[in-house]
C-alpha cells in the first residue's frame, strides 16, 4: 500500500464560467473500497467522468501505477483495466446478459471463420457464468433480454460485467439510488467481494449509512476539492455531513 | 455465495417469481415465437385458399410463382431487416434498385452487344457498384451527418429515382445478355428457380449474419442503446454505415435480378417496393423501434401479403383486397410490438386494448423501454 493505484493530483474543469472542479485530489490503492462523497455540485461526477477517460480536465495530473497517464478516451482507461458504471448503467436492453457483457469484446473465432465475423458462442457463454457466479451475481436467465429483469438484477449484470473486466479499478456511480433494501444489501456484498478480489472500488454514493457501511475510506468533496479523506472506521454521518456542507470548517475556525 | 440472502430468496420466491421469472422467460418466448406466430397465418392462409380451391392454388408451379414474386422483394427485405433493428428505415431500396438495374444495362449496352457472361459480370459489377455507393451515402447521412434516417431514404429515395429517368430519358432500357435472363432470371436448377435459390441464399446469409455473427450482434446492440455501445468503445457510426452499405448492396443484387427477370428497368414499377418491403419487415416481427428483429419473420412477412395476392386472383376476388388486408395485418404487427414493448417497460402483464382506450390516464405505455 504504498503507491496508489489509482491517483489525481490538482484536477481542475470547468464549464465554461463554471467550475465544476479547482484542483482536486483523489488516490485509491488496490484493494480498497474508496467512497467518493459530496453534496450535488461538488464535483463528484466530473472527476469520475475524468478518471474514466470521457472527459479531459483542463488541467492537473492523472497517474496510473504512479506514472502520470493521458487518457483520450473511455478505451485508453478500459484498456488499463479501469471499468466504470454509470447511473444508466449502459446495457443494451434487448441482448441477454453474457451478449451484453461481451459487447465490443466479443471472443472471435480463430483463423478464417473468425475473419468472417463468427464469435466463439458457447466459450463466451461459459466464461460468463463463471464471471457471474464468481462473483456471485445470481442471474436466472443467461438468454433473456436484460429489458426484462429487475433492478437488482440490471445493477447487478453491470456491476459484473465492469467487474469482470476490469483488473485494477472499478468506479459504481450510485450503484444503489435506485434499489430496494435487500437489492442494495445484494450489490454491497457484491462490491465486497470485487475488492476481496484485489481490485480497487470507488463508490459514488448519496448514502451516508452505505458509505460507512462498506467502504474503507470516504473522500469528501466540496465546490470542486477534496476537502477530508477519512477512515470509515473512525468517522460517523454527522461527521461526513459536516465535511460536505461545510460546517465543520467553520467549527474548526471557531 | 449468491447475491442473494435468504431474505431475497424469499422475496424472489412471494413477489418476484410471480411477477419476474415469468416474465423474463415469456418475454424471450414471445420473441421467439413472434416469427412462430407468422408462420400459423401464414399456414392458416395457406390452409384456407386450399380449401376454397384446392386445385388451383395448391400446386407445384403455384407455389413455386408466389415464391418467385417475393424472391426479389425479400433480398431487399434483408437489408431493410438490418437497417429497422438498427433503429433506422428505409425508404429508398426500390429507387436503388431500379438506378442499379439502369447503370448495369447502360454498362452492358456500352461494351457491346454481346451476349456472353463477360458482359453480364460487367454489368452485375456495376449493379452492386451502384447500389453499395447509394448505401454508402444513406449511412454517411444517418451516421456522419446525423440526418434522420426517414429523412435522408426519403431524400435518395427520390433521388436515385430521378438520376434513373435522368440517364435514360425516362423510358426503361431492356439490355440484358441472354446468359442473364436464361441463367437467373428464368433459368431453375432441380426445378427451383434461380431467382428463388439466390433469394434463399442471402436469407440464409442474412439469418446467420444476423444471428451468429459480431457484425449482427452489434446491429442489434446499435439499435438496443447507441450510447452503450459508444461506452463499449463500438464505432457506432461505422456500425450504422456498413449495415446501409450492406442493405444498398443487396438493393443493387435485387437490380440484377430485377433486370433479368423482367428483361427491362422497369423505372416506374418500383414507387411502392419500399412500403411492401417495410410491411413485410415490420409483419415479420421487427420492431421499428430497433433492438429486436429476425430474417426469418420478415421473409414469413413477405410472404403473407404476395399469398394474399396470388390467392385472390386465383378465387376470382379483387386483387385490390389484398391490400385492405396487408394493411390490416400491417397495423394489427405493429400494435402486438407496442404491447409487448410497453409491457417490458412496465415489466408488468399486458393491459388490454380496451382499457387503454377508455382509461387514458393510465397511459404509461408510452414509456420508453
Amino acid at each position: 500500500m504504498t503507491t496508489p493505484i489509482y491517483e489525481a493530483r490538482d484536477i481542475s474543469r470547468s464549464y465554461g464560467s463554471v467550475r465544476a472542479l479547482e484542483g482536486a485530489n483523489f488516490d485509491v490503492y488496490p484493494g480498497e473500497i474508496s467512497a467518493l462523497i459530496g453534496d450535488n455540485g461538488a464535483g463528484k461526477s466530473t472527476l469520475v467522468r475524468i478518471l474514466s477517460g470521457a472527459e479531459q480536465p483542463n488541467g492537473g495530473q492523472i497517474l496510473f501505477n504512479g506514472e502520470p497517464i493521458q487518457l483520450e478516451t473511455p478505451t485508453d482507461a478500459r484498456s488499463r483495466g479501469i471499468e466504470t458504471v454509470f447511473q444508466d448503467l449502459a446495457l443494451a436492453n434487448h441482448l441477454d446478459p453474457i451478449q451484453n457483457m461481451y459487447l465490443g469484446r466479443e471472443l472471435m473465432k480463430p483463423g478464417v471463420m473468425g475473419a468472417l465475423g463468427f464469435m466463439q458462442r458457447s466459450a463466451m457463454k461459459n466464461e460468463g457464468k463463471r464471471a457471474f457466479s464468481e462473483l456471485g451475481a445470481t442471474v436466472r436467465n443467461f438468454s433473456g433480454p436484460v429489458g426484462g429483469m429487475s433492478g437488482g438484477q440490471r445493477q447487478a449484470i453491470a456491476v459484473a460485467r465492469a467487474a469482470a473486466w476490469a483488473s485494477e479499478v472499478i468506479f459504481l456511480d450510485e450503484p444503489t439510488a435506485a434499489l430496494g433494501v435487500v437489492q442494495t444489501k445484494g450489490v454491497m456484498d457484491l462490491i465486497r467481494r470485487i475488492r476481496d478480489k484485489g481490485i480497487a472500488v470507488v463508490l459514488i454514493s448519496h448514502s451516508m449509512p452505505h458509505v460507512l457501511d462498506v467502504a474503507d475510506r470516504v473522500h469528501v468533496l466540496r465546490h470542486g476539492k477534496r476537502v477530508a479523506v477519512m477512515e470509515a472506521k473512525h468517522t460517523n454521518v454527522e461527521e461526513l455531513v459536516g465535511a460536505m456542507t461545510g460546517a465543520l470548517d467553520g467549527k474548526e475556525a471557531a | 455465495m449468491s447475491l442473494e440472502t435468504e431474505d431475497a430468496v424469499k422475496l424472489r420466491d412471494t413477489e418476484d417469481s410471480v411477477i419476474r421469472q415469468p416474465f423474463t422467460s415469456r418475454l424471450g418466448d414471445a420473441i421467439k415465437s413472434q416469427a412462430m406466430q407468422i408462420v400459423l397465418v401464414w399456414l392458416a392462409i395457406v390452409v384456407i385458399f386450399s380449401v376454397l380451391s384446392p386445385d388451383a392454388f395448391l400446386s407445384v408451379s403455384n407455389f413455386r410463382n408466389i415464391a418467385i414474386s417475393v424472391s426479389i422483394l425479400a433480398i431487399l427485405g434483408v437489408g431493410t431487416t438490418f437497417i429497422i433493428v438498427t433503429g433506422g428505415i428505409d425508404l429508398s431500396m426500390g429507387s436503388v434498385l431500379v438506378f442499379s438495374g439502369v447503370v448495369a444495362s447502360m454498362v452492358m449496352e456500352n461494351v457491346g452487344t454481346g451476349q456472353g457472361w463477360g458482359v453480364a459480370i460487367l454489368g452485375i459489377v456495376a449493379a452492386l457498384a451502384s447500389g453499395l455507393a447509394w448505401g454508402l451515402l444513406n449511412g454517411f447521412l444517418v451516421a456522419k451527418a446525423k440526418v434522420p434516417p426517414m429523412i435522408v431514404t426519403l431524400g435518395t429515395f427520390g433521388a436515385a429515382l430521378g438520376l434513373s429517368q435522368v440517364l435514360t430519358g425516362g423510358i426503361d432500357l431492356r439490355a440484358s445478355p441472354d446468359v442473364l435472363v436464361d441463367t437467373v432470371g428464368f433459368g431453375s436448377l432441380f426445378g427451383v428457380p434461380s431467382l428463388v435459390i439466390i433469394a434463399t441464399t442471402v436469407v440464409i446469409i442474412g439469418i446467420v449474419l444476423l444471428n451468429h455473427t459480431r457484425f449482427g450482434l452489434r446491429t442489434s446492440a446499435v439499435g438496443s442503446n447507441a450510447e452503450a455501445c459508444r461506452r463499449v468503445g463500438i464505432n457506432v457510426d461505422r456500425q450504422l454505415i456498413k449495415v446501409y452499405a450492406f442493405a444498398g448492396l443487396l438493393a443493387g443484387l435485387a437490380g440484377v435480378l430485377n433486370l433479368s427477370f423482367f428483361r427491362s428497368t422497369t423505372i416506374a414499377g418500383h414507387s411502392l417496393t419500399n412500403l411492401d418491403v417495410i410491411a413485410g419487415v415490420v409483419i415479420g416481427g421487427t420492431s421499428l423501434f430497433g433492438g429486436i428483429g429476425t430474417v426469418f419473420g420478415t421473409l414469413v412477412g413477405l410472404f403473407i401479403p404476395a399469398t394474399l395476392r396470388n390467392g385472390f386472383v386465383i378465387l376470382g376476388v379483387e386483387p385490390y383486397w389484398q391490400q385492405v388486408v396487408v394493411g390490416a395485418f400491417l397495423v394489427g404487427a405493429v400494435y402486438v410490438d407496442q404491447t409487448r414493448r410497453a409491457a417490458n417497460s412496465r415489466g408488468t402483464t399486458k393491459t388490454s386494448l380496451y382499457s387503454r382506450i377508455f382509461h387514458r390516464n393510465r397511459n404509461t405505455n408510452r414509456r420508453e423501454s
